[in-house]
């Protein structure tokens, strides 16, 4: 039973990491945290509804196009709305996103209804028994494909020009714009970069989770608390983060009482950090 | 001149039920004073000490629960309950504070979050409290005394009296050593400290006074509406709404809480009469898309408005 919560756990979890990965890369570049977020998931996941339902085609196989589609979204964003705040302060900055959200899930239930939707049948459906452990085809996909892209996330930042770039960016704007980096593109390809995660991260979880307009919030609130948990900006912290959440909701789930899992997911946060008051791997 | 304003104000809101009689329209102005009440409790935390608390609805609740649970269970008056609520609600802020007034920014108001989250749990599954099913009050008894009143005239008055005292309050505060250590404290906390300002200490007091503030107005909603459960006491939306009405009326000043709450509160009621018939929410579209234009337009709030119509006549004369 203890495997079995475990791995349940870890398989969440890591999906729980891509969103908070894309949050946390945002926030690292330009100090703002999105409140879209979870409607971005949002998004990703209709758009995998309706490919799937009116074109046939299956999320795995149209995970590039949600990719791609909440890049632009995220870059859209950025230059309509982010860029008119970059000066305000942190609250106008907070409800701007905030107001987007609103904005977003609420045009969700106007257009598509407050229904729960599913995909039925997809390429991942079915489940595997591992050494006496049931593991969900769905689930397995959404966990291998979220540790694929955030370990891709990762290396474009360490290892490219461009992922120095924007690290650059995020360490110092004035000195990064006077070695020839554009500081405007690079907070545009964050957003793109953040909103693709969440992008990927909604196309594998349509595969066995309800579409609905509000199913940003459930995941938003605790991308957040992956984050903070993590370290504000770190894109190794929201991934152990994510992970530690994941594993903590499941086990609580299993051995205390489903109602009550999300009070450890958040007395875990608050344990954390009150012993490190900026997270795990959070700059001090 | 400003003077004039505030006094043409309270003589506008107590003339105003007196004009309109329609229950509708008392409605709204009881919301808009228990908005503009809530806010205001906000404003000395997270506008004056510039501690961003997102966990509002916890002191809410508290109050909200405490004087019901005084009623039901010993036949407390409400108004001791009152009185027993706010004090809980101090000392609850007290012991959320000593921990997390460590943390900075977002750091805080995420923990705020997670302690109204686990608030909005622990109720959800104490039976005591009525669980996940709420409490009703009894509709019977009426009069100043049993703080309930057959229409809703006695709420107005008893809410509006309610702001009064709180503004008097927030006011009192800021202009004396407390505000000057709050601003201190907003601008630069390491900087205050090393010129000897207590930081923790006046922190705590914020957060006493907010929460003292935010219960009263838990146990008038509870008085008003006769029923309470965790998703309308203890709800994150509800803290969401009440920085909202702070943020976009203008953080860290007086009018800014009453000017969100006097705008936000009819826009929501008016895009809901006119949008919201059809069940589709295309009245919630309207409203977040308004909430990202006040953002972008006037990120210091509408209280940057109001500022900028005075400059304008007093330039013109």
């Amino acid at each position: 039973m203890i495997a079995q919560a475990l791995v349940s756990g870890l398989l969440i979890g890591f999906v729980f990491a891509l969103i908070a990965a894309g949050l946390t890369l945002i926030f690292g570049v330009m100090e703002i945290v999105n409140f879209a977020h979870g409607e971005f998931l949002m998004l990703s996941m209709y758009l995998s509804y309706f490919l799937h339902a009116g074109l046939g085609w299956d999320p795995i196989a149209a995970l590039p196009v949600n990719a791609i589609a909440l890049f632009a979204l995220g870059v859209i964003v950025y230059y309509a709305l982010i860029r008119r705040v970059l000066r305000a302060p942190m609250l106008a900055q907070v409800f701007a996103t905030f107001g987007l959200g609103v904005f977003l899930q609420n045009a969700a239930q106007f257009l598509w209804r407050p229904d729960f939707r599913t995909l039925g049948n997809t390429w991942v459906t079915g489940r595997i028994a591992l050494a006496g452990v049931y593991v969900s085809g769905p689930q397995l996909a959404a966990a291998g494909g979220a540790v694929v892209t955030t370990a891709g996330l990762w290396w474009l930042l360490s290892r490219t020009e461009i992922g120095r770039a924007l690290l650059a960016t995020a360490e110092d704007r004035q000195a990064a714009s006077l070695m020839g980096i554009n500081p405007d593109r690079m907070f545009a390809l964050a957003w793109g970069l953040g909103a693709a995660c969440v992008g990927v991260a909604g196309a594998l979880l349509s595969t066995f989770y309800y579409v609905f307009p509000q199913v940003g919030g459930v995941f938003a609130l605790i991308a957040f608390v992956a984050v903070a948990l993590g370290g504000f900006g770190s894109v190794v912290g929201a991934f152990a983060g994510g992970v530690l959440i994941g594993v903590v909701e499941s086990l609580a789930g299993v051995f205390i009482a489903p109602a009550v899992k999300n009070v450890f997911v958040f007395a875990i946060y608050l344990v954390v950090v009150l012993l490190r008051p900026r997270g795990l791997f959070g700059k001090l | 001149m400003k003077i004039g304003i505030a006094a043409a104000v309270v003589v506008a809101v107590l003339l105003y039920p007196l004009v309109l009689r329609g229950p509708y329209p008392q409605h709204l102005m009881i919301l808009v004073l228990l908005n503009a009440l809530l806010g205001t409790a906000w404003n000395i935390l997270g506008g004056f000490a510039g501690q961003i608390s997102l966990g509002q609805a916890t002191f809410f609740g508290a109050g909200a629960y405490t004087s019901t649970l005084l009623f039901q269970h010993a036949g407390v008056s409400p108004w001791v309950g009152l009185v027993a609520g706010a004090a809980l609600a101090a000392a609850l802020a007290l012991a959320i504070g000593y921990p997390c007034f460590r943390l900075s920014g977002h750091y805080f108001a995420i923990a705020t979050i997670a302690i109204g989250e686990i608030a909005g749990i622990a109720v959800t599954n104490w039976e005591f409290a009525g669980g996940a099913v709420g409490l009703f009050l009894p509709v019977e008894g009426e009069g100043m005394g049993a703080f309930k009143f057959g229409d809703k005239l006695g709420y107005y008055y008893v809410v509006a009296a309610f702001l009064a005292l709180s503004v008097a309050l927030a006011a009192w505060l800021r202009r004396g050593r407390a505000g000057y250590y709050w601003r201190a404290i907003r601008e630069d906390q390491a900087a205050a400290r090393s010129v000897g300002v207590p930081a923790l200490r006046y922190k705590q007091l914020a957060i006493a006074i907010s929460a003292a503030l935010t219960a009263m107005a838990g146990t008038f909603y509870a008085q008003y509406l006769l029923f309470i459960d965790p998703p309308s006491v203890l709800p994150l939306s509800l803290s969401i709404q009440i920085c909202l009405v702070a943020v976009l009326g203008g953080a860290g000043t007086l009018v800014g809480p009453l000017l969100g709450a006097a705008v936000l509160v009819p826009l929501s009621a008016a895009t809901s009469v006119a949008l919201g018939g059809s069940g589709r929410s295309l009245d919630l579209v309207v409203y977040g898309a308004l909430i990202m234009v006040i953002a972008v337009f006037e990120p210091s709030g509408l209280v940057g408005i109001a500022r900028r119509v005075r400059r304008r006549i007093s330039a013109q004369r």
